[in-house]
C-alpha cells in the first residue's frame, strides 16, 4: 500500500514542479531575447519578498485570490466552469458595501450580516446561471461570461449618486461604512494583516471537509467524474448542478470582502477587478485541492507583489510585466504538464497492473481456471 | 410534442423538432421587424434609431465582434471549443499596431492576422497535441496573451512619439470611402424621415457610407466563410471533424490536420478582428482596447446556432445596441422599449396560437411591465443600454437553447486510432 501512496504524491508533486521549471526557462528565454539577465529579475524579487511590508501585501492578495480560487474550484470538481466568478464577487462587494453603509448593527452581528449578504448575493448571481443551465440547457460558460458583463453595468447603475453612490474626487465610491462592520486586522511588523485572510483559510478547511468527508461532496466528485455513473447511483445531477452553483456564488461573494472589510470600507471604481479570471489560473495550478491552491494563491501574490520592484531595480531596471508573462506561461505550461503528467501516470499504472496479472497468471497457471479468476480480481480490485 | 406534430400541415417540417425558417419567411420577418420600427419611429419621433450614421456606427462596431464569432465559429465546426478569442484579439489588436505604425496599414493588418494565427496555434497544440480541456486551454491563453502585449508594449511603443508602456504611437488610416452618389442620395433620402422609406435609406446608407475597406474584407468573410464549409470538400471535411471524428477518421481524413488548420484560421479570424479595432476603430494600439469583445463574438455565434448567417445577425444586434449607447442612447432606447413591448404582445398572440398558454401568459406579462417603463418614463439609464445585449442573448439562449445544435464531438477530446 505505501509504494502506491509513494506513486500518487509523486504524481501531484510531478506537474506543478515540471510546470514551474518550464515557465521559468520559458521566462528566462523571453528575458534573454529582449536583451536583459535571465535570473536577476529573480534574484530580485525573492529578495522583495524578504521584506515584512511586501509579505503583508502577498498574503492580503493571496487571502482574495484563495477564496475566488476556491469558488471556482467547487464547480472544476464537478466539470462546471463558473467563469463569473468575476461578476459575483464584485457585484457581491458593491452590494455588501451599500449594506454596510445603510445598517448599524453591533459589530458582532454586523460582520456575519454583512458575510451573509456577500454570500447570497453570490449566490444569486450564480444561481441565475445554474437555473438556466437546469432548466433551459444553457451553457453556464456563455451565461456566466454574459452574468459578468451584465453585472458591470448593475453595478455602475446602482452606484449611480441618484441611487446609492457618493462621489468623493474623481472617484464614485459607495460611501464609508459603519465602523461596527470593519473587520479588524492582524497588526505585525510590516503592516496590518487583513482578518479575513482567517476566514479564507477557514473556507479552505470547510473546502476539504465538505468534499471529501460529507455524502455532498462525494455526489459532486462522482458527479464531476461521471454524471451518467452518478445518475445511475441514484444522484440528482441536475439539483447537484444548482447547488454547486450556489454554493460557488456564496464563496465567490465572500473573495472581495478582504480588501472591502479590512481595507477600503467602500465600493469604487478602483476596487480591484479580474479577480475572477485569475482566479480560474490559480484553481487550475492548485488542482482543486485545497492545500494546492493555498500555495497557488501564494506564489501568484508573490508574483504580483514583488514584481513593481523591478521597475526602480538598480543598475538596471526590468518591466514588472514579466511577472504577467509568467503568470500566463504558468498557466499554460501547468495545463499542458498535468494532462502528460496524467497519460503518464495512468500508462505506468496500466503496465503495472498488466505485469501483476500476467505474474498472477503464471503463478496460478497450474491451480486452475478458478484461482486464476480470483487473483486477477484481486488485483484488478486495487 | 408529437401530438402538435400530428396536428401540424406536415410541409413545413422536414424533420421532426428542427423548424426551419425558410428564405421567404425570413425576410418577411425581417421586413415586418422593419415596418414595426418605422411606425415606432413616427409615434416616438426618435429618428435617430434608424439614421445613417447610427447604422454606419453599428456596422463599425459589430465588425471586430463578427470576425471573433467567425473565428469560434471555424474551431467549433472542427470541434474545438475557442474561449481563447479574446487572447487572439488582444494579440491581432497588438501586432496590428506595432507593425501598422512601423511600415504602414496594411502590413498591420497581415500582422494582425499572424498575430492571432500565432495565438490559435498555441491553442491548437495545446488542445489537440496535448489534449488539455478547450476551456482551460482558452482561459490560460487569454490570461498569456495579456501578459505578453503588455510586456511586449513597453520595448515597443515606450520612447516612440506618441507611444507609451499602454499606448501605441498612431498609425495610419486605411482611409475610407463611400459608394459616390448613392451615399448622398440615401443620406437625403434618410433626413427627410418618411415611413419605411427613410428607415430603408439609413439602413443601406449605414451599410455603404464611410466605409474602411477593411470593414467590406470583413463583411465578405461571412459569405465566405459560409462558401468554404458549407459547400466545399475542403469544409465538408472539416465539418466531419467536429461532428464525429472517428467516422472522419475511418474515412481518411487527417483529422489532426483539419482541427490544426481550423483553429490557426480561427486565430487569423480574430486576429484581423484584433487589428480592425487597433487600425480602423480608433488609431491606436490601448491596453485593454478589446473590452471583452471575443466572449461576445463567442455568444453571437451561439446565438447564431454555430452558422455564420445567424452569427451575422447576432454581430449585428451587438453592435446596434452598442452603437446606441454612443450615440443619443437614453431616448433611442427609451423608443425601442416600445418596439420590444409590441414585439413580445406578436410573441404572445403567437404562443397563444400555438396553444402555449403559461409561456404567452408570461410573454404578455413582460410585455405590459414594458409598456408600463414606456409609459412612465421619458429616458433609459445608460447602464440599462450597455446591458441590454448581454440580456438578450441569455434571453435569446434560454428561449432557444434546446433548439440550438452546437457540434456533435464540440469540444471532446480526440485522439488518432481511439475508435478501434
Amino acid at each position: 500500500m505505501k509504494k502506491f501512496d509513494r506513486e500518487r504524491v509523486l504524481l501531484a508533486v510531478a506537474g506543478p514542479v515540471i510546470a514551474l521549471v518550464v515557465a521559468v526557462a520559458l521566462t528566462s528565454v523571453v528575458l534573454l531575447a529582449s536583451g536583459k539577465s535571465p535570473i536577476e529579475p529573480y534574484s530580485l524579487m525573492l529578495e522583495q519578498a524578504t521584506f515584512s511590508d511586501i509579505q503583508v501585501l502577498i498574503l492580503n492578495q493571496a487571502g482574495m485570490y484563495y477564496l475566488a480560487a476556491l469558488a471556482v474550484a467547487i464547480g472544476f470538481r464537478m466539470n462546471l466552469f463558473n467563469i463569473g466568478v468575476d461578476g459575483q464577487y464584485r457585484l457581491a462587494a458593491m452590494v455588501t458595501a451599500v449594506v454596510g453603509t445603510h445598517l448599524a448593527l453591533p459589530s458582532f452581528l454586523q460582520i456575519p450580516m454583512l458575510m451573509l449578504v456577500a454570500m447570497l448575493t453570490g449566490a444569486f448571481w450564480a444561481g441565475i446561471a445554474g437555473i438556466l443551465k437546469t432548466t433551459r440547457g444553457v451553457s453556464e460558460v456563455v451565461a456566466t461570461i454574459m452574468l459578468n458583463a451584465i453585472a458591470t453595468s448593475v453595478i455602475a447603475y446602482l452606484t449611480l449618486t441618484e441611487n446609492f453612490g457618493v462621489p468623493v474626487g474623481n472617484n464614485q465610491t459607495t460611501g464609508v461604512m459603519e465602523k461596527s462592520g470593519w473587520f479588524p486586522g492582524i497588526k505585525v511588523a510590516g503592516g496590518e494583516i487583513y482578518g479575513f485572510v482567517v476566514i479564507a483559510v477557514l473556507a479552505g478547511v470547510l473546502y476539504w471537509l465538505i468534499l471529501n468527508r460529507t455524502r455532498f461532496g462525494f455526489d459532486l466528485r462522482a458527479t464531476g467524474a461521471s454524471e451518467s455513473a452518478a445518475a445511475a447511483s441514484g444522484v440528482n445531477a441536475k439539483r447537484m448542478v444548482l447547488s454547486a452553483m450556489l454554493i460557488s456564488g456564496a464563496v465567490s461573494g465572500l473573495a472581495g470582502l478582504p480588501i472591502l472589510l479590512g481595507d477600503t470600507h467602500t465600493y469604487s471604481l478602483s476596487f480591484p477587478a479580474g479577480l475572477g479570471f485569475t482566479a480560474i489560473g490559480i484553481a487550475l495550478l492548485g488542482r482543486n485541492n485545497p492545500v494546492g491552491i493555498a500555495f497557488a494563491a501564494l506564489l501568484w501574490a508573490f508574483l504580483d507583489k514583488a514584481s513593481p520592484a523591478l521597475d526602480y531595480a538598480q543598475p538596471e531596471a526590468y518591466d514588472k510585466e514579466i511577472a504577467v508573462i509568467m503568470q500566463g506561461l504558468i498557466v499554460i505550461a501547468v495545463v499542458v504538464s498535468y494532462e502528460e503528467v496524467r497519460r503518464w501516470g495512468l500508462r505506468r499504472q496500466q503496465r503495472r497492473v498488466g505485469e501483476e496479472l500476467a505474474a498472477a497468471a503464471r503463478a496460478n497457471g497450474n491451480n486452475g481456471n478458478n484461482g486464476n479468476n480470483d487473483s486477477v480480481k484481486e488485483v484488478a480490485a486495487r | 410534442m408529437s401530438t402538435a406534430t400530428v396536428a401540424k400541415p406536415p410541409a413545413k417540417q422536414p424533420s421532426p423538432g428542427r423548424r426551419r425558417v425558410s428564405l421567404p419567411v425570413l425576410l418577411l420577418i425581417i421586413a415586418g421587424v422593419l415596418v414595426l420600427t418605422s411606425v415606432v419611429r413616427l409615434v416616438t419621433g426618435a429618428d435617430g434609431i434608424t439614421s445613417t450614421g447610427q447604422m454606419s456606427t453599428a456596422l463599425k462596431l459589430a465588425v471586430p465582434i463578427g470576425l471573433a464569432g467567425l473565428g469560434g465559429l471555424w474551431a467549433e465546426r472542427a470541434g474545438v471549443v475557442n474561449i481563447g478569442l479574446e487572447g487572439m484579439l488582444i494579440l491581432g489588436t497588438w501586432f496590428g499596431a506595432w507593425a501598422g505604425f512601423q511600415w504602414g496599414p496594411w502590413v498591420g493588418v497581415l500582422f494582425g492576422i499572424l498575430g492571432g494565427a500565432l495565438g490559435g496555434l498555441l491553442h491548437a497544440i495545446v488542445t489537440i497535441t496535448f489534449n488539455v480541456n478547450h476551456i482551460v486551454s482558452g482561459v490560460a491563453l487569454n490570461i498569456l496573451a495579456l501578459g505578453a502585449t503588455r510586456y511586449l508594449a513597453t520595448f515597443a511603443f515606450e520612447g516612440e512619439e506618441g507611444g507609451t508602456s499602454k499606448q501605441s504611437p498612431p498609425v495610419e488610416s486605411l482611409g475610407d470611402f463611400s459608394v459616390p452618389g448613392l451615399s448622398d442620395w440615401l443620406q437625403d433620402l434618410n433626413d427627410k424621415h418618411w415611413f419605411l422609406v427613410s428607415d430603408l435609406a439609413g439602413l443601406v446608407g449605414g451599410l455603404i457610407t464611410d466605409l474602411s475597406p477593411l470593414t467590406v474584407i470583413a463583411v465578405a468573410m461571412v459569405p465566405l466563410s459560409w462558401w468554404v464549409l458549407w459547400r466545399t470538400s475542403f469544409g465538408l471535411r472539416l465539418r466531419s471533424c467536429g461532428e464525429n471524428p472517428i467516422a472522419a477518421e475511418s474515412l481518411g481524413v487527417n483529422v489532426y490536420k483539419y482541427k490544426y488548420l481550423a483553429v490557426v484560421i480561427s486565430g487569423g479570424l480574430a486576429g484581423l478582428g484584433g487589428a480592425f479595432l487597433s487600425l480602423v476603430a480608433s488609431n491606436i494600439y490601448l491596453e485593454g482596447q478589446t473590452g471583452g469583445r471575443g466572449y461576445i463574438g463567442l455568444a453571437a455565434m451561439i446565438f447564431g446556432n454555430w452558422m455564420p448567417g445567424g452569427l451575422a445577425l447576432g454581430a449585428g444586434l451587438f453592435g446596434y445596441t452598442d452603437s446606441l449607447k454612443l450615440r443619443g442612447g437614453g431616448t433611442n432606447v427609451h423608443a425601442l422599449l416600445l418596439l420590444l413591448a409590441i414585439l413580445l404582445v406578436i410573441g404572445a398572440v403567437y404562443l397563444v396560437w400555438r396553444k402555449r398558454y403559461i409561456p404567452a401568459a408570461i410573454t404578455a406579462a413582460v410585455s405590459a411591465l414594458m409598456f408600463v417603463w414606456y409609459g412612465l418614463t421619458d429616458e433609459v439609464p445608460n447602464q440599462v443600454v450597455t446591458a441590454t445585449p448581454y440580456v438578450v442573448t441569455l434571453l435569446v439562449l434560454s428561449l432557444s437553447a434546446q433548439r440550438l445544435r452546437m457540434p456533435k464531438a464540440d469540444g471532446m477530446p480526440y485522439r488518432k486510432g481511439q475508435g478501434k
